[in-house]
C-alpha cells in the first residue's frame, strides 16, 4: 500500500465517522432527549431515589452499623437459643431483634445491602459482557459479514438458542453446581442466565441498524466493515441492551435469593447478603417470620427501584411511545 | 406453513445434539459423583470404584456418550440412579403434575391479567390504571419462593383454607390412569378426587402465576393502548358500530398478538418457577424431582429431564409461532 492511498483511506474513515456523527449532533441527541423525558417521569424519579438510597446505604452503611453483623452477640449473652425456639424480637438496643445465630438483625440488613449490590451488579456485568460479545459478533457478522458472516452468525445463534432452550433457573443451577461453592459462583451462574437475552437483543438491534442509510454511506465511503460495526452500528444499537441491563439488575438480585433458597448460594466473603438471609430465615418461619420479611422487603424494594427506572428508560428511549 | 413447521422441527435436532454434548460434559464435571450421594462420606475407595464401575462411569467419556446416544435413538433415556426406575417412566409420572400446575398458573394469569390490562388501558390515567401498572411492576419483584411461603403460611397453616403440601390428599384412594390428577378424577367420575386435586393446585398456582400475571397485565395494557390509537378503531367507531363490536372485533383481536407471543415466552419462566414452587409445596412434579436429582447426582435423570424440557419448551414456542399466524392473517410464516 502506498503512502498516499493509506492517507486517503484514513481520510475516508474520518469522513464516514463525521457523516454518521453529524446526524446525532444536529438537533437533540437520542440520549439527551431520553434523559429529558426521564426527568419528567415520576416513576423514573421514584426509582432513582430508591436506588440512590440503596447505593448510599451500601457504601456508607457497613461503617455505621451499631453492631458487628457477623458477631453472635445474642448467643454469647444467652438471650438467643434458636434450638429451643427463642429468638427475641425488636428492642430498644436491637431495633429489629436478633437473627437465628444471635446476630443483630438491623446491622445485618444494613451491611447486607453492600453484598447484595455487588452480587447484583457483578452478575449483570458478567451477563452483559459475554452477551454483548456474542451478540455483537453475531450481529456484525449477520449484518455486514456477507456469506461467511452468516455462517458465523448461524453457529453463534444456535449456541444462544441452546442456552435459551433451558429454563433460566435450571441454567443457573447447572452453573452453580459445576463451579462448586465459591463467592464468584453465584455471580457467574446468575450472569449466565442473561447471556442469551443480551446476545439476542443486541444482535436484533444491530441487524436493524445495518440496513440504515448511515451504514450504507459509511460503506460507500470505504470505511472498513469492522470499523463500521464497532464505531457506528454497536453504539447505535445499545439502547435496548442498557434498558435490559437495568431490568436484569432487579432479576439478578431475586435469582441470587432463589439460588440461596435451593441451597446453592454461598456466603460472599463472610458478609451478610439479603438473598442468603431470606433463604436461611425460611427454617425459622414458625418461630420468627419477621426474619424472612425484613430481607424480603429489602429485596422487593430494591428490585422495584431497578424495575421502575428500567421501565421508565424503556419508555423514554422507545420512539413508538413518544406522545 | 407446513414447510415452516418441518424446518423448525429439523432445527431442533442440532440444538438437542449440541445440548446433549454440553449436558454430558457438565454432568461429568460435577463435583462428587452419584457414589457420594449413595454412600455418603463413609464409603471406602473400593466401594466407590465398584459403584462407578456398575454404573459404567469408569469408561472414557466418549464411550459413555456413544452409549447414551445409541440408547437415545431408541428413545431410551436410561434408569434413574436413585429410584432405579426408567427415566422416561419417572418423567411421565411427574410431568403431568407440572403441566397441571403450569396450566393453573396460566389460567389465573390470563384470566385476571387480560381483563385487568384491558380495563387499565380503557381507563388510561385513572387510579385503576396506576394501581395495576404499579402492582404489576411490584409483582415481578417478589421472589417467588417467598410469595409461596407467605401464601402457605397464611392460607394453609393459619387459616387452613387450603392444603399445605402435596398433589392430593393421601386418604383419597384415587386411580390414576393418566397421572393428570384432575383429569383422572373427571374420567373415573371420582368427583371428590378431582376437587381435592384442584384444591391442592390453587396455592402453588397462585404463587407461580404472580410473575406471568404481572407481565400479561403490562403487555395487554400497552398493546390495547396502541391499538386504541389506531385509525381503524376511529373508523369503526365513526361507522357507528356498537362499542361491543369495536371492542371485540377490532381492539381485542389486534391487541392480543403481543400477548400471545409473551405467553409462549413465559413457559420457560414458569418451568423455572415450578422448581421453586414445587419445592415449597412439596408438589410432586418435574421441578421437585430435578432439584432432588441435582443433590443426588442422578446423571440419567438430569440428562433426560433437561433434554425433554428443552424439547417441550421448543415445541411450545413453535406452537406459539404457528398460532400467531392463525390469529393474524397478516403474519404469514415462511
Amino acid at each position: 500500500m502506498t503512502l498516499a492511498s493509506g492517507q486517503k483511506k484514513e481520510k475516508l474513515d474520518r469522513l464516514g465517522e463525521l457523516a454518521a456523527v453529524r446526524d446525532d449532533e444536529q438537533g437533540v441527541s437520542l440520549w439527551r432527549d431520553a434523559f429529558r423525558r426521564l426527568r419528567r417521569n415520576p416513576a423514573a424519579i421514584v426509582g432513582a431515589i430508591i436506588l440512590a438510597l440503596f447505593v448510599l446505604v451500601a457504601i456508607v452503611g457497613p461503617f455505621l452499623v451499631p453492631y458487628d453483623p457477623a458477631a453472635p452477640i445474642g448467643v454469647q449473652d444467652g438471650v438467643v437459643r434458636s434450638g429451643q425456639g427463642i429468638i427475641p424480637g425488636p428492642s430498644s438496643d436491637h431495633w429489629l431483634g436478633y437473627d437465628h445465630q444471635g446476630r443483630d438483625e438491623f446491622s445485618r440488613l444494613i451491611a447486607g445491602s453492600r453484598q447484595t449490590l455487588i452480587v447484583g451488579v457483578v452478575s449483570t456485568l458478567i451477563g452483559l459482557t459475554v452477551g454483548v460479545l456474542l451478540g455483537g459478533l453475531s450481529g456484525a457478522a449477520a449484518g455486514l459479514g456477507g456469506r461467511w458472516g452468516r455462517w458465523v452468525d448461524n453457529i453463534l445463534m444456535r449456541i444462544v438458542d441452546m442456552l435459551l432452550s433451558v429454563p433460566g433457573l435450571l441454567l443457573a443451577v447447572s452453573f452453580a453446581a459445576i463451579l462448586g461453592p465459591s463467592p464468584i459462583t453465584v455471580m457467574i451462574a446468575v450472569g449466565a442466565v442473561s447471556v442469551p437475552i443480551f446476545a439476542r437483543l443486541l444482535r436484533g438491534s444491530m441487524i436493524a441498524q445495518s440496513n440504515r442509510d448511515y451504514v450504507l454511506a459509511a460503506t460507500s465511503l470505504g470505511v472498513r466493515r469492522w470499523k463500521i460495526a464497532i464505531s457506528h452500528v454497536i453504539p447505535n444499537s445499545l439502547a435496548p441492551v442498557i434498558v435490559q441491563a437495568t431490568l436484569t439488575l432487579a432479576t439478578a438480585i431475586i435469582e441470587v435469593a432463589a439460588l440461596s433458597f435451593l441451597g446453592l448460594g454461598t456466603q460472599v466473603l463472610g458478609q451478610p447478603e439479603w438473598g442468603l438471609m431470606l433463604a436461611e430465615a425460611q427454617q425459622y418461619l414458625g418461630i420468627r417470620p419477621a426474619l424472612a420479611i425484613y430481607p424480603a422487603v429489602a429485596i422487593i424494594i430494591t428490585a422495584f427501584g431497578f424495575t421502575l427506572l428500567g421501565e421508565a428508560m424503556r419508555e423514554a428511549l422507545d420512539p413508538k411511545l413518544r406522545k | 406453513m407446513f414447510r415452516f413447521i418441518v424446518r423448525r422441527l429439523l432445527l431442533l435436532i442440532p440444538t438437542l445434539f449440541g445440548l446433549s454434548i454440553l449436558l454430558f460434559i457438565w454432568l461429568h464435571r460435577l463435583p462428587g459423583g452419584p457414589e457420594t450421594a449413595i454412600l455418603g462420606e463413609r464409603g471406602t475407595p473400593e466401594m466407590r470404584a465398584q459403584i462407578r464401575r456398575n454404573l459404567g462411569l469408569d469408561e472414557p467419556l466418549l464411550i459413555q456418550y456413544g452409549r447414551f446416544m445409541k440408547r437415545l435413538l431408541q428413545f431410551d433415556l436410561g434408569t434413574s440412579i436413585s429410584t432405579k426406575r426408567e427415566v422416561t417412566t419417572e418423567f411421565l409420572q411427574r410431568f403431568p403434575g407440572t403441566v397441571e400446575l403450569t396450566i393453573t398458573a396460566m389460567v389465573i394469569a390470563i384470566g385476571i391479567g387480560i381483563p385487568l390490562g384491558y380495563l387499565a388501558a380503557r381507563r388510561n390515567g385513572s387510579i385503576l390504571d396506576y394501581a395495576s401498572v404499579g402492582g404489576s411492576l411490584l409483582g415481578t419483584c417478589i421472589p417467588i419462593f417467598f410469595l409461596a411461603y407467605v401464601l402457605k403460611a397464611i392460607f394453609a397453616e393459619s387459616l387452613g383454607w387450603f392444603p399445605a403440601i402435596g398433589r392430593q390428599d393421601s386418604s383419597i384412594n384415587a386411580t390414576h390412569p393418566t397421572n393428570f390428577f384432575v383429569l383422572d378424577g373427571l374420567m373415573t367420575r371420582e368427583w371428590d378426587a378431582a376437587a381435592d386435586a384442584i384444591w391442592h393446585l390453587i396455592l402453588p398456582g397462585l404463587a407461580l402465576a404472580s410473575i406471568p400475571l404481572a407481565i400479561i397485565v403490562r403487555i395487554t395494557r400497552a398493546s390495547v393502548l396502541e391499538v386504541l390509537g389506531e385509525d381503524f378503531v376511529r373508523t369503526a367507531e365513526a361507522k357507528g358500530l356498537t362499542e361491543r363490536v369495536v371492542r371485540r372485533r377490532h381492539v381485542l383481536r389486534n391487541a392480543m398478538l403481543p400477548v400471545a407471543t409473551s405467553i409462549g415466552l413465559l413457559t420457560g419462566l414458569l418451568l423455572s418457577g415450578a422448581v421453586l414452587t414445587e419445592t415449597v409445596f412439596g408438589f410432586s412434579g418435574i421441578g421437585l424431582f430435578l432439584y432432588e436429582a441435582i443433590s443426588n447426582r442422578d446423571y440419567p435423570v438430569l440428562q433426560g429431564f433437561i433434554l425433554l424440557i428443552a424439547v417441550i419448551f421448543t415445541l411450545v414456542n413453535l406452537a406459539v409461532d404457528v398460532s400467531y399466524s392463525l390469529i393474524d392473517p397478516r403474519v404469514r410464516v415462511r
